[in-house]
């Protein structure tokens, strides 16, 4: 089904990336690379308790600390009222965001900010921060979702008001979400085979290497100026302006280049913070989280329990999935339990689905987005269920997945008919693939899985400046986490027919660029793309008036082609081509300057499936599994920089690879982490991995102008349970918890043997 | 408190500093001579996007004093290119798209640069082992590893 | 006449459970109308309750100025975002 591949120029080749120099030379400048002169430095003193009430603060001592310039605690905040905001990620609740960003009535969370200090270098405000008299009463801590949920359970706030059920007093479960599709019961009934399993994931970080960083500068007028690292430089205008009561007009936010975000650089932390300080001192204020911060008290994803119950006819059509998913949101609602139940079954074609799911709180850092915000963890189960289920009915795991897929029409279970997808191409490629039928050695096991992503599109806002010596300057506001800023340059150039080394993308601040919404949801080569498109498309039509200007013709007589403006056709008259070049340095003549521009809330973001297959081997004696072979296939639309979704695929694909097999976040029994540091929370490392061969399907999204589909999102939703099908396929022993570390998984061969031998 | 005066020959140039004792060499890298290509992912030796050469052995500069620098070389990402020439490496690494968000680049350049300094010829695994010091996020390695391979191949062939 | 597609919790609340049923529209805007008329409150929820909307199985943020086919399908979701 995929169409054939059109001639272009730039869209589809591995072009150096613009900001590629500066990256490999060190001169790129991130969050914590910026400095102003006069700057002072801020530090945050955190909650050593996961529950407390906070009943006083002193931080006279701090104040009187010579050096300190400005100390800050909730009383410099004005309390928020509950009001949903939409401007960044997940739905955040500005009562909930004041108080996570400086802790109010009580500390939440280890690592909960409580108050804040700046001072003139970094050592005088570390020691004012042990100067600073926090009265704490320690109350009972809960971690635990499923414990979190049960009568008795220490409740974090009273006043909770569940949304989507009634509650008979305090809880801490702040929603309930239920998707229905047919009859579940019959469904059941109509099945040959039934299974039911639970399993749970444990929370994880984005972990990103760069730290949180922020320098924010507000002048005596009110006028703030802030740089930092983040996911969207809108998002943080909105959010600081809300938190620090300031119009956001008077702030201007400067993206640096990030260091990886993940989802978890989609919301505020030190930012507002930092403000706050600055107003207070006069001076601009430095902010960054140690690694130590970013784990105890930015935003990881949640920890989820599951219970699934799945039935099917003995020829492999699956007749009903019914599943409970509850997962953990830290200290404030808003976990991913919506999209999480969305997605859990959405590649395949099932009459009766029924889905609930819970939101809980509970005494850890509240959860930020992670890359396809919840479907890794309900995939996890879902793909797990299924390997059992295809076991049981002695059927191959590509077959059932083939057999049961969804395609154009299909109706998915949270609601819409999907058209246009590419689901099935990448079960049909897996099967063909020369990994699929490789030969596997002892303690060896093959699995595979399959995921899906909505992908969004969003607002977003660009400007194609045609420069007078017949370069182009493309200005749009999206942070570049993976390389888009090439794909953005190329889609210009392609547009109008100029050297893609004359197209200079920058990524412009909230004053010089309309508004953008975040670096997310894989939509910046999706959406972004299609504003620097249109943009590119209007600078061209007022290159074409200028020619027509020019040859004293109408505007609908000429043509853009390869750079150049021609007429349509004899008719209009015999016209040397004018290039782009030429009508730029004729420009302030025939009208003035030359500037493409664009505005729109994009539409139409096509949803992106994929299919892994996954080689381990499992060492009998220590537990360690080892990743042999991978291979992710997805469907892309089209790949502009195909170097580029490779690496979304791939980094994606190891991310999962690490939640799957090592992340976790570990608590003492008091409820704080122990783990909060690159040497105990084990991420994936190169001797971890072999090569990631990723196949990219092109179904090409016809709501694109280049057929784009987001890419970067469901990469990371098949891996844990393609590694746990393929541990059970090596060992016989199915996992049910994340992650399947050595300990757990000698604990589960050595629990097998006895059982085997019992028998 | 008083400052330690330190002489180092940073990338071919003798280079001067005052440090407080408590400053580790990627502070003062940052934080004195304005160099920020070396980069803190945790300060505790971790994630190796600080690494840095120090009398010719591969470091993490958040683990070593910068005190205890006196005398001795140092080289940082900033002293790889040559002028307007990229090392090979820096080329490659362009080429075959092995960064994404770039934070953990320079330290990976500077350890894979050791690399092939000591072994032209190394395999996957070898690759992968000297680079497991270097963590990443964004590429799941591979194009990091094939960049590596790549280029230590070509400065076989080439000269 | 548009198909419309509401979640458990929408259809609980409004729509005595009723999850699909059909309504004359050609557009979105106009469906809301017509909703609010036959469920009260409805409209103003799917208005203003940070909802997506999937018209032919394509998710729009902000659907609102959309134009209906005869027979579209309109699907309200919970908002989509992303990491």
């Amino acid at each position: 089904m995929a169409a054939d591949k059109p001639d272009y120029k730039w869209v589809g080749t591995r072009t150096i990336r613009p900001d590629g120099h500066d990256k490999v030379t060190g001169r790129a400048k991130f969050g914590s690379d910026f400095t102003l002169s006069g700057m002072i430095h801020g530090r945050v003193l955190r909650s050593a308790h996961a529950h407390a009430v906070i009943k006083s603060i002193d931080t006279s001592a701090a104040e009187a600390l010579p050096g300190v310039r400005a100390v800050i605690t909730s009383k410099d905040f004005a309390d928020q009222p509950s009001e949903l905001a939409a401007a960044g990620e997940a739905m955040v609740n500005y009562k909930d965001m004041t108080r996570n960003v400086m802790a109010r009535e009580k500390a939440l969370y280890d690592g909960h900010a409580v108050a804040a200090v700046a001072a003139t270098t970094v050592e005088i405000a570390e020691a004012a921060l042990e100067l600073i008299k926090v009265d704490y009463d320690v109350l009972p801590h809960v971690i635990d979702v499923d414990d979190a949920m049960q009568d008795g359970a220490p409740i974090l706030d009273e006043s909770l008001v569940p949304v989507g059920m009634d509650a008979k007093g305090p809880t801490n479960i702040a929603k309930r979400v239920e998707f229905t599709l047919g009859d579940a019961a019959k469904g059941f009934d109509a099945a040959d085979v039934v299974l039911e399993r639970s399993y749970k994931t444990a929370a994880v970080h984005q972990g990103y290497i760069e730290p949180h960083a922020v320098v924010s500068s507000v002048s005596e007028d009110g006028q703030a100026q802030i740089w930092c690292c983040t996911q969207g430089q809108f998002m943080v205008r909105t959010f600081t302006a809300r938190l620090c009561g300031m119009p956001a007009s008077s702030i201007r936010v400067t993206p640096s280049e990030i260091g990886g975000g993940f989802g978890g650089k989609t919301v505020v932390y030190l930012e507002p913070l930092a403000t706050m300080l600055s107003k207070k001192a006069g001076k601009p204020v430095k902010m960054t989280m140690s690694r130590e911060e970013v784990f105890r008290a930015s935003g990881p994803t949640s920890a989820g329990s599951m219970t699934y119950k799945i039935g099917a006819k003995k020829d492999g059509t699956i007749t009903a999935v019914e599943a409970e998913i509850r997962l953990l949101a830290g200290a404030f609602p808003g976990s991913p339990v919506q999209p999480a139940c969305m997605c859990a079954v959405a590649p395949y074609d099932i009459e009766n689905v029924h889905l609930v799911g819970y939101d809980v709180v509970v005494n850890r850092p509240k959860v930020a987005a992670y890359r396809a915000p919840g479907a890794p963890i309900s995939a996890f189960g879902a793909e797990s269920i299924i390997d059992e289920l295809a076991k049981e009915l002695g059927m191959d795991p590509l077959e059932i997945r083939a057999k049961n897929a969804a395609k154009d029409g299909t109706k998915a279970a949270y609601g819409p008919t999907f058209r246009n997808i590419g689901y099935e191409e990448t079960v049909k490629q897996a099967q063909a693939h020369a990994h699929y039928t490789a030969p596997l050695g002892p303690n060896q096991g093959r699995g595979v899985a399959s995921g899906f992503w909505f992908n969004i599109g969003g607002e977003s806002s660009a400007t194609v400046n045609i420069n007078e010596d017949g370069t182009a300057v493309v200005v749009s506001g999206n942070p570049d986490i993976g390389g888009s800023r090439a794909s953005l340059a190329m889609m210009a150039a392609e547009e109008l027919g100029i050297d893609y080394s004359n197209v200079r993308p920058i990524i412009a601040d909230t004053a010089s660029v309309g508004y953008n919404f975040l670096t997310g949801g894989s939509r910046v080569t999706f959406a972004t793309g299609l504003a620097v498109v249109e943009a590119a498309r209007d600078a061209v039509r007022q290159l074409c008036e200028r020619a027509a200007k020019i040859w004293e013709v109408d505007a609908e007589g000429v043509i853009w082609d390869d750079g150049h403006a021609k007429p349509a056709s004899t008719n209009v008259g015999e016209f040397e081509p004018l290039s782009l070049a030429s009508l730029a340095a004729s420009a302030s003549k025939t009208g003035g300057p030359i500037c493409g521009h664009n505005a729109q809330n994009v539409q139409g973001a096509g949803p992106g499936f994929a299919t892994h297959i996954c080689d381990v081997e499992v060492d009998p004696e220590t537990g360690c599994v080892t990743v042999l072979r991978y291979t992710a296939i997805q469907d892309v639309g089209r790949a502009i920089h195909p170097s580029y979704v490779e690496g979304q695929i791939q980094g994606g694909a190891a991310q999962g690879i690490g939640w799957a097999l090592n992340e976790e976040y570990i608590y003492s029994d008091k409820g704080t982490l122990d783990n909060p540091g690159f040497l105990d929370y084990r991420i994936p490392v190169a001797s971890d991995l072999p090569m990631i061969e990723a196949v990219m399907v092109e179904v090409p999204n016809d709501r694109h102008p280049y057929g784009v589909r987001g890419v970067g999102e469901v990469p990371i939703v098949p891996p844990m349970a393609a590694v746990a099908n393929a541990i059970e396929n090596a060992t016989g022993v199915r996992m049910e918890a994340l992650p399947m570390s050595p300990p757990r998984i000698l604990a589960a061969l050595d629990a097998a043997r006895v059982k085997q031998a019992a028998e | 408190m008083a400052k330690h005066h330190v002489s180092v020959t940073l990338n071919g140039e003798p280079t001067e500093f005052l440090c407080s004792t408590r400053q580790t060499l990627l502070d003062v890298l940052r934080d004195e001579l304005n160099l920020t290509g070396s980069k803190e992912g945790c300060a505790s030796g971790d994630c190796g996007a600080c690494s840095v050469m120090v009398d010719g052995r591969l470091v993490c500069s958040c683990l070593v004093m910068g005190a205890e620098c006196d005398g001795k070389s140092v080289e940082t990402i900033e002293g790889m290119a040559d002028g307007e020439k990229l090392h090979p490496l820096q080329q490659t690494f362009l080429e075959e798209a092995a960064l994404q968000c770039g934070i953990c680049t320079p330290g990976v350049l500077v350890a894979a640069k050791a690399l092939l300094e000591r072994n032209n010829n190394p395999t996957e695994t070898q690759v992968r082992y000297w680079l497991a010091g270097n963590l990443c996020r964004c590429t799941g390695y591979d194009k990091i590893v094939r960049a590596v391979m790549k280029t230590a191949a070509e400065m076989r062939g080439g000269a | 006449m548009a198909r419309v597609v509401l979640t458990d919790s929408l259809s609980k609340q409004f729509t005595n459970g009723a999850g699909e049923f059909e309504i004359a529209a050609s557009s979105v805007r106009q469906l809301i109308r017509e909703l609010d008329a036959r469920y009260p409150g409805l409209g103003t929820q799917v208005e203003e309750g940070f909802l997506s909307v999937a018209i032919d199985g394509e998710i729009h943020q902000d659907a609102f100025l959309e134009e209906l086919r005869e027979d579209s399908e309109v699907a309200f979701l919970p908002a989509i975002r992303g990491g």
